[in-house]
């Protein structure tokens, strides 16, 4: 477990890693955290927009505020961590899924059924991401449910690109052709040689779309056409939070820097996790040189994400 | 034993298709064309030829690692191009391939000890529980400290990597194994030890190879007969002692000529004899790369670069074949002189 190690001895992993177990343990514990309920809304009049730290005349005290409806910010924003990572993590699982399908088994056919699964992923990739979400999400009643899947199968054609790219670049090598020389079957050859080796891109590009698909979802539900209205995502308490932005800074703020701080949480994973999986880095200090090439087929980090969090 | 060589090969051909895509226009490569040669059980034939010259294609055709546009290759009786799954199967427990490329040929992420069993486990030769004694036997039998099973293939010298792709091929027992360049990727000083590791092997375990290179000075200490290959064919095959003393194709005549001479007086002895020494002797190393169509479709393929002082019109329309000029000898020259004395060897 080497990989583990070199994982927990770079510091963007450790931060990023940190970050990401705050907010799941966030969502986890909510119910321990905060005894009220994130949907209870309490005397309108006197509990709307408390600020953060204040005591209501409930005598409850309010560690992020209130919003508009007077619910507590603190409760939903743990909540909502439930929702944003599970939404992240899911979609991508799908992605993942669909795109590893489609281009690990576009790459090992070839031919022609290669040439039409690729096709057919170059036309979905040339739909504009955020038009098609729309345009899916408003086909079905609204759900969680509905969110990850529509934004799995709308992320998947960067995964099957790359999947092919890497196991096509793959059954070249020689130790390919040595594990086919021993008679070794296709599925053989799969588990033990193209998987591993064509795992590390995978799962950086992996990290990084959990950052992406939480972004994504928060962008529908702020539109109103993510998560259904009252249960709390950080997306469409940004909108909540919108009108007040000037009167009640915080309703707005504290979810959009969730959400920002959680998108670059993944997006260091990421990148911890590319150099933490290369053996040849791993052992950089007793062995050769790492290649540079290792990670250069991986969408660099964007640091864009980070400032479109808050923007809403 | 029988008369009957272990490997036959007959007319192989197979042709590469690059660029195309969607709009574009493919073009063709020849890499092999009608190769025809045979190898006898326990022999060692070398297979050189410059790079490019189709002598890996070859060995993967042989193997079927790639897939041959037409011809046959015979293992030991048995179809090998056209074996059901199978066959195939049982084929490849005793075909191996040694490759050159030491760290690519491994799996960066499987340490050697497995990459040495795992053939072992797909064929089931062994229980599991003997795995790991088998594992260490073949590192001892190729020179390598069994305290390195767990090791990971970036953690080995380029050596040490070659004897784990030379065990991992010997894990399965093999009759025939393809050397691909073994040495050509290793320092000289550790070439001569692998050398000398698949000399004795191939005495011990009584194996047939068909080693490829593209040096003549390493095949010559491993080859019985040596088969000169350029631009997709054969254009000479002989006797290992016999190619090196008298050389009939001006290509081979050239290759031999390429060969570093390392004494200095030798050298200077080769050159007064009025043999070529090195490139600058040789002939003129123009096109490096023969441009496939650059020339008629029946002219010799060693045309363009051919020294041979008879070389003339009828080498411009006439594909010279293969043919017999001495005991074991074949040439494929129109002007090969096959009553040329052999020259005591240098």
């Amino acid at each position: 477990m080497t990989s583990v190690r070199a994982l927990l001895t770079d510091s963007r992993s450790v931060v990023g890693l940190a970050l990401l177990a705050g907010f799941a343990l966030f969502g986890v514990f909510a119910p321990l955290l905060s005894p009220i309920d994130p949907l209870a809304q309490t005397d309108v009049v006197t509990t709307r927009f408390l600020p953060p730290l204040t005591v209501g005349q409930d005598g409850i005290r309010r560690l992020l505020g209130t919003d508009a409806l007077g619910r507590d910010l603190f409760t939903r924003l743990a909540y909502g961590a439930r929702i944003s990572l599970a939404v992240g993590l899911l979609a991508v699982a799908v992605s993942l899924a669909v795109g590893g399908m489609v281009g690990v088994t576009a790459a090992m056919i070839g031919g022609l059924p290669e040439r039409a699964l690729m096709a057919v992923t170059d036309a979905a990739l040339a739909m504009p991401r955020i038009v098609l979400l729309l345009v899916l999400v408003t086909l079905w009643q609204q759900s969680l449910l509905l969110v990850v899947l529509v934004l799995g199968f709308t992320g998947w054609m960067g995964v099957a690109r790359l999947a092919r790219a890497e196991v096509r670049g793959l059954l070249g090598r020689p130790f390919v052709e040595a594990a086919r020389a021993s008679g070794q079957g296709a599925a053989r050859l799969l588990m033990r040689h193209l998987l591993p080796n064509a795992a590390t891109p995978l799962i950086v590009a992996a990290a990084l779309g959990v950052g992406n698909a939480i972004m994504l979802e928060a962008g529908l539900s702020f539109l109103g056409l993510g998560i259904p209205a009252p249960a709390p995502s950080w997306g469409n308490m940004i909108a909540n939070g919108r009108d007040a932005l000037v009167n009640a800074p915080w309703v707005a703020t504290l979810p959009g820097l969730a959400v920002a701080v959680t998108v670059v949480a993944c997006n260091l994973l990421g990148d911890g996790l590319r150099d933490a999986l290369d053996p040849q880095s791993r052992l950089a200090s007793r062995a050769t040189p790492r290649r540079p090439a290792a990670g250069s087929s991986v969408p660099p980090a964007r640091p864009d994400a980070a400032a479109a969090g808050t923007s809403p | 034993m029988n008369g009957q060589p272990l490997l036959a090969v007959d007319r192989l051909s197979k042709t590469f298709r690059s660029g195309g895509g969607l709009f574009g226009r493919a073009r063709t490569i020849r890499a092999v064309h009608e190769v025809s040669f045979a190898i006898a059980r326990g022999e060692s034939l070398g297979l050189v030829g410059e790079s490019g010259s189709g002598k890996t294609t070859l060995g993967r055709l042989i193997l079927r690692l790639l897939t041959a546009n037409s011809g046959t290759v015979h293992f030991d009786g048995t179809d090998v191009l056209t074996a059901d799954r199978r066959t195939l199967r049982a084929l490849r427990r005793r075909m191996q391939i040694v490759f050159q490329d030491s760290a690519g040929s491994l799996n960066p992420r499987m340490t050697i000890g497995s990459a040495v069993r795992e053939p072992m486990t797909v064929h089931r030769l062994a229980r599991r529980s003997e795995l790991d004694t088998r594992v260490r036997t073949l590192f001892g039998e190729v020179g390598l400290d069994p305290i390195l099973v767990d090791r990971y293939p970036h953690e080995l010298s380029g050596g040490q990597r070659q004897r784990v792709g030379i065990a991992r091929a010997l894990s399965v027992e093999p009759k025939f194994v393809v050397l691909d360049e073994p040495v050509s990727a290793l320092d000289v000083s550790v070439q001569a030890q692998v050398l000398n590791l698949l000399a004795d092997l191939r005495e011990r375990r009584s194996l047939t190879y068909l080693f490829i290179a593209h040096d003549l000075a390493v095949v010559r200490h491993l080859a019985d007969r040596v088969a000169v290959m350029y631009f997709g064919k054969l254009v000479e095959i002989a006797p290992t002692p016999r190619l090196f003393a008298a050389p009939t194709h001006p290509y081979t005549t050239t290759l031999l000529a390429a060969i570093p001479v390392p004494d200095p007086r030798r050298a200077r002895q080769r050159s007064m004899a009025g043999e070529p020494v090195g490139r600058s002797a040789g002939p003129d190393p123009a096109p490096a790369e023969p441009q496939p169509g650059s020339q008629p479709a029946d002219a010799c393929p060693f045309y363009p670069r051919c020294p041979h002082p008879a070389k003339d019109e009828r080498c411009r329309r006439e594909v010279p074949l293969l043919r017999e000029i001495g005991v074991g000898r074949l040439v494929a020259c129109h002007y090969a002189d096959p009553s040329a004395p052999d020259r005591p060897p240098a």
